[in-house]
């Protein structure tokens, strides 16, 4: 009898080891793999043709590389701007719409709509859009007695830019968290009102803390995903410097004046552009430390989620 | 609020403050949709913009005026001679369609385990398919590209295309997510009828993760639809393989300043998106559902 068990037991694993196959082929080939080769080549120099080990050379350059320790600060401006912006608007549309007794639908529609444009295509809509000369935000506000900054094309202006067209992309965020809403037990509400709560008190003794998992997951995987901001910032930078290159491969990120260059950017410019690999693995690595950071508070989060079916 | 109070208090209240509390309703109600209102008209103002600068004239389109003198239609077909738009559309609809399919056809069998199977690992495998799906692809993207470069692949797409026959972490992991919802009762009276695991799997939980596989497979089409990083990594220098959104990113400066086709352009792009979204809507916001957790 025992053997038999061992027998099927047996069976079961290497079912599952068929099925997970691709995974695992995937995962070895194209993450563990490259993970442990980009930290070899972050001790050599190599451009594709020669390869030489140089020690710590790449690691010291990196501390006195002044575009990289830029490109680290506007990525931490976004971080800290953009990503908390996006939650607490996300989290405004979500409870008005979820209030709204007519029209809910259209509205959640409308609302939701601009997070599927693609990002090259609404990046080239807002650039034309805060263009100052021919743009109608200029148009509008020059209406109403407002002197428009040149967004794009002003240095303390271009992030803010950036988060603008974060903001209307919101939709994502706001769909997420009107799930999360609907799902606050409506008794606890008639309760709070019968011992009279104000809206504000409801929302904060109530709403919050019922939605803060949703919340939590939305920031952290926000920075994430703001730790990989490449497309926005290139696209609007390239068409607002109005680069004239058309194989792609002249035009340098950052404009106006770095102020948009991100981390992502300058580790493909390196990598890509100036083929310093083995330098570019040293950044690689960096933003490695840094993501994984953040995705083990996720994973934290994820664990109790990942018993209760078992 | 009015229907907590009790049935006695109600009866004492004058009848002007029943009048008032129903005013500040109205006045509410009236507050909360103009705030709607404006919100909408912010989101969708971009969209008409673009649209509206988008059959301008030439001339117009360099002036800050909103509405189109004339309807110059004509630039719709216009950024067809101008640009080899044909030619991005058919590498981008090569790049979405085939990553799509191949991502199917790894993806579930490995969710299904992921969600079904008991083996040692379980748990770790589902927290690696989470730790891949959150790391930025630039980590590794400098040895990835190698090994493309050893194979002669590096500019075409065939480095974004290939690797999906190997899963992809965030359809597994939205995948997974909604297998488990189903109950097992479902899969042991397959089994009772003697159906064997991969049977099961075709036969009965295939049909019921409809929805979950309709929002994989939309997400990931549009997410290669959209893709501007892995298209100009591959094939960034190659020009004969370029995508849509490689193309419209560069399409400002092949010619001169034209935003009235550059804007054509766009909405050429987003049209594909648009048009499925209202159709698909339901498959769309349940699947961004599925990847919050709760």
């Amino acid at each position: 009898m025992p053997s038999r068990n061992k027998r099927e037991r047996r069976r079961a694993n290497l079912r599952a080891l068929l099925y997970l196959s691709p995974w695992l082929i995937g995962f070895s080939v194209f993450f563990l793999y490259p993970l442990l080769s980009t930290v070899y080549f972050s001790f050599q120099r190599y451009d594709l043709f020669t390869l030489e080990p140089v020690g710590l050379l790449n690691y010291k350059y990196f501390l006195q590389d002044e575009a990289a320790w830029t490109s680290i600060k506007n990525t931490l401006w976004l971080v800290v701007v953009m990503v908390p912006l996006r939650v607490l608007f996300g989290l405004g549309v979500s409870q008005l719409v979820t209030k709204l007794k007519s029209g809910q639908g259209i509205f959640r529609t409308i609302f939701y709509l601009p997070s599927l444009v693609p990002l090259v295509a609404g990046t080239l809509g807002f650039v034309f859009l805060l263009n100052p000369g021919t743009g109608p935000v200029q148009a509008i506000l020059g209406a109403v007695g407002i002197h428009s900054p040149d967004w794009f094309g002003d240095p303390a202006w271009s992030k803010w830019g950036l988060t603008l067209l974060s903001l209307w992309s919101v939709g994502d965020l706001m769909v997420i968290f009107m799930a999360a809403l609907l799902d606050v037990p409506k008794q606890l509400y008639e309760a709070a009102s019968l011992d009279g709560a104000t809206a504000w008190q409801q929302f904060t003794r109530i709403t919050l803390p019922v939605i803060r998992p949703v919340l939590m997951f939305a920031t952290v995987t926000g920075v994430i995903q703001t730790l990989q901001y490449f497309t926005q910032a290139m696209v609007a930078a390239r068409v607002a410097s109005g680069a004239t290159d058309s194989a792609g491969s002249v035009f340098t990120p950052g404009y106006p004046d770095q102020s948009t260059l991100t981390f992502p950017e300058w580790l493909f410019q390196q990598g890509f552009r100036d083929f310093a690999m083995g330098y570019a693995c040293v950044l690689a690595l960096v933003l490695f430390v840094v993501s994984m950071i953040f995705t083990l508070i996720l994973l934290r989060q994820f664990r109790g989620f990942a018993e209760e079916e078992a | 609020m009015t229907t907590t109070l009790a049935p006695q208090q109600v009866a004492h209240r004058p009848v002007t403050s029943a009048n008032a509390s129903k005013t500040r309703a109205t006045l509410y109600w009236i507050a909360k949709h103009a705030l709607a209102i404006a919100l909408a008209i912010m989101f969708l103002g971009p969209l008409v913009f673009i649209g509206l600068t988008a059959v301008m004239s030439d001339h117009q389109a360099l002036t800050s005026q909103l509405w189109p003198e004339t309807w110059e239609w004509g630039n719709f077909a216009d950024i067809f001679e101008k640009a080899p738009l044909l030619t991005w559309i058919r590498n981008t609809l090569l790049y979405s369609v085939l990553a799509t399919v191949f991502m199917l056809l790894s993806s579930i069998p490995v969710a299904y385990a992921l969600a079904r199977f008991r083996f040692p690992g379980r748990k770790l495998a589902f927290l690696l398919v989470i730790t891949t799906m959150m790391l930025p692809p630039q980590v590794v993207a400098v040895p990835v590209y190698l090994i493309w470069a050893r194979f002669h692949l590096t500019g075409t797409l065939w480095p974004l295309i290939i690797p999906m026959l190997l899963g992809d972490a965030f359809s597994i992991f939205l995948l997974r997510q909604f297998l488990v919802t189903i109950p097992r009762d479902y899969s042991d009276a397959a089994r009772v009828d003697g159906a064997g695991e991969f049977r099961t799997l075709v036969r009965v939980i295939l049909p019921m993760a409809k929805p979950a596989i309709a929002a994989v497979a939309l997400f990931q089409f549009f997410y290669c639809w959209n893709d501007y990083y892995g298209p100009l990594l591959y094939a960034g220098t190659n020009l004969d393989n370029w995508t849509l959104s490689l193309g419209l990113a560069a399409f400002r400066s092949v010619h001169r300043v034209q935003w009235n086709l550059t804007m054509a352009a766009t909405m050429l792009a987003m049209a594909p998106v648009i048009i499925v979204f209202f159709f698909a809507q339901k498959v769309f916001i349940e699947g961004v559902k599925l990847s919050g957790v709760k």
